[in-house]
């Protein structure tokens, strides 16, 4: 017995350490940890390895800060320059969006539709991943020490990034969207198709359960449906690169995910959405006033005043749309009174040209003034019909209006600054 | 400082016996640890970094060095362990465990047998276990646990011969550490 142990000695540890190996996998699937509990060593290792990680990420990222912003500045005035003129294009442009977003918020007010806001979210650093070609999850250096808690949405700018799935007093585990095992409730943009995103063993994303009789083109936008209760809705996922049938009835749509997965550094987590019913106080329109008020430091104050004086009801100067008042508020919706070349005001078009006259009059818009909190006077509250014969900033009395404005949803809201919703989900009309 | 002579049982090589190294405890604790730590960190930086794996390139060069089968898969199932530890809650500990436990072992097997210590028996060495640890992990994910695991020849070969390439010089920089 001694000769046999003593010559096959080799074999039987290996043997004895396999077949530990395996009886612990065993019990392992035999009894899964519940979704969020992590096992103990886990627990241990990493959270006796992240402190390391993250020391050494920080202190590279610091040495890169220190090279970028203060030693190597070639160029940095020329893309200074570059990036205010594309501010200014974005100010243009988020105007614009904001009059889009105005009217989706009325719509959904009206029909009782519920909006998902998020509400805060916690900047966190990317420092480690699987190190595994068969599994792709992340380390981040945020924990349960930072308020981060399992399911909870991480997102980048660009698109989302998947979701944590082990916490950690200092760190926490996300769970990418092209894992095998993630899977996120999504939607196409323009046919408003929904799916399931679901990652593959191979890294690929592919959005499943859409039924093979549906037209969908590559190219076309993926974004969140907020089915899963994690992602809020409206986030953007990816965009659709090809279309293939598949198994069951339905097609094989393949993704690319909006967010760089292979080379994230920062992400966002979403600690808090909210979800409540679309703010009526934006929806109430704004007055003559207001709008003069916003452009007072540029009248000349004895013209104007008789111009406006001088204002007939219903005399309008320039047609509807086509006005050339340059600085007409773009988010005016149902104003039902707005102000002309010689700042004169008039209720022709009152409802429907709005967004019209947002849009041209946005042409020059003034750089100084910009959308949110627009109205630098506060009107009355309850004002209901907007342009009850108002007397302007100008002292100038300006004839009652006769047309009635549109109807709004909320007609005692005061009128208060425009101002866009919390970072989130665009609503969705 | 020392150095063991250990004969060949089988003469495979020119060479009639081969020498067997041991190494220092905070060498054989630390360099598998940094293995693994740096396996889960450069990822974030370098994007191809999946496809090289250091902790196996580190149980190769343990197992063939020390060439003592048990010390081998010991080795390779210390170092499984710990990848399988930081590899995600889907990722069961013993997957990538397994695995390198085959792999030390029959690396050390291979080590009392062949000179191991050349570039060129390195090279294929690696380039040869890559492929057995590849394909046991397969049998491990799904046959035993039925996990989507795909398996492609051309990017285990590739796998294979990046990680060969790589260890060259990983193995080279390791042999520091040896005491003879």
């Amino acid at each position: 017995m001694d000769t046999f142990i003593g010559r096959y000695r080799n074999l039987i540890v290996f043997a004895a350490i396999l077949f530990a190996q395996i009886i612990g996998l065993a019990i392992q699937v035999r009894r899964p940890s519940d979704a969020g509990d992590t096992r103990l060593i886990r627990f241990w290792a990493v959270s006796a390895v992240t402190p390391v990680e993250s020391a050494v990420i920080h202190s590279q990222e610091w040495m890169t800060n220190l090279w970028t912003n203060y030693l190597y500045l070639h160029g940095v005035r020329r893309e200074n320059r570059q990036l205010r003129a594309q501010l200014e294009q974005m100010k243009i442009e988020e105007a614009r969006l904001s009059e889009d977003a105005r009217m989706a918020r009325r719509i959904q007010a009206l029909l009782a539709f519920k909006e998902q806001y998020v509400d805060s979210t916690v900047a966190a650093q990317v420092i480690g991943t699987s190190g595994s070609d068969q599994s792709r999850v992340l380390y981040i250096d945020k924990g349960s020490n930072d308020g981060i808690a399992t399911d909870m949405a991480v997102i980048t700018p660009t698109g989302i990034v998947g979701k944590i799935v082990q916490v950690f007093p200092d760190s926490a585990q996300v769970l990418p969207i092209n894992d095998q095992f993630s899977g996120v409730g999504a939607a196409l943009k323009d046919s408003r198709l929904q799916g399931i995103l679901k990652g593959g063993a191979n890294g690929t994303t592919t959005l499943q359960y859409i039924m093979s009789d549906e037209k969908v083109t590559p190219g076309e936008d993926v974004i969140t449906s907020g089915g899963d209760r994690i992602f809020p809705k409206g986030l953007p996922v990816g965009k659709v690169v090809s279309v293939q049938p598949g198994k069951d009835l339905f097609l094989n749509i393949r993704v690319i995910p909006a967010a760089n997965l292979d080379q994230l550094e920062e992400v966002l987590v979403v600690t808090k959405i909210t979800e409540k019913m679309p703010d009526v106080k934006d929806l109430s329109p704004l007055r003559a006033s207001d709008i003069l008020a916003e452009r007072l430091p540029t009248i000349p104050t004895k013209t104007a005043v008789d111009a406006a004086g001088n204002a007939k009801p219903g005399s309008a100067t320039a047609p509807a749309g086509t006005t050339a008042t340059a600085v007409a508020h773009p988010a005016v919706t149902g104003t039902p009174a707005k102000p002309d070349a010689a700042g004169r005001t008039t209720n022709k078009s009152a409802t429907a040209a709005g967004a019209t006259t947002a849009t041209n009059g946005l042409a020059k818009p003034k750089p100084a003034t910009p959308v949110t909190g627009a109205a630098t006077t506060k009107p009355k509250p309850s004002s209901g019909v907007a342009s009850d014969s108002e007397t302007d900033t100008n002292g100038a009395s300006v004839p009652k209006q006769e047309t009635k404005p549109a109807p709004e949803p909320a007609p005692s809201a005061p009128s208060e600054p425009l101002s866009t919703p919390p970072t989130g989900a665009p609503p969705q009309p | 400082m020392s150095t063991r002579v250990m004969p060949f049982r089988g003469s495979v090589t020119s060479r009639e016996q081969v020498s067997v190294f041991e190494f220092s405890w905070p060498v054989i604790v630390f360099v598998p640890l940094v293995a693994v730590l740096i396996q889960i960190f450069i990822p974030v930086k370098v994007r191809f970094m999946p496809i090289v794996d250091l902790p196996f390139m580190v149980t190769i060069f343990f197992a063939t060095a020390r060439r003592n089968p048990i010390t081998g898969c010991l080795t390779g199932c210390f170092i499984g362990l710990m990848q399988d530890l930081f590899a995600g809650p889907s990722h069961l500990l013993g997957m990538y465990g397994i695995a390198l436990t085959v792999v030390g072992y029959l690396a050390s097997s291979l080590g009392v047998k062949i000179d191991v210590e050349n570039p060129g028996s390195r090279f294929l060495i690696t380039f040869g276990f890559f492929g057995v640890h590849q394909g046991i992990y397969w049998v491990v994910a799904h046959e035993m646990l039925r996990q989507a695991v795909l398996w492609s020849w051309s990017h285990v070969a590739i796998s294979a011969l990046a990680n060969a390439v790589i260890g060259i010089f990983v193995y080279k920089f390791l042999d520091r550490f040896k005491q003879r």
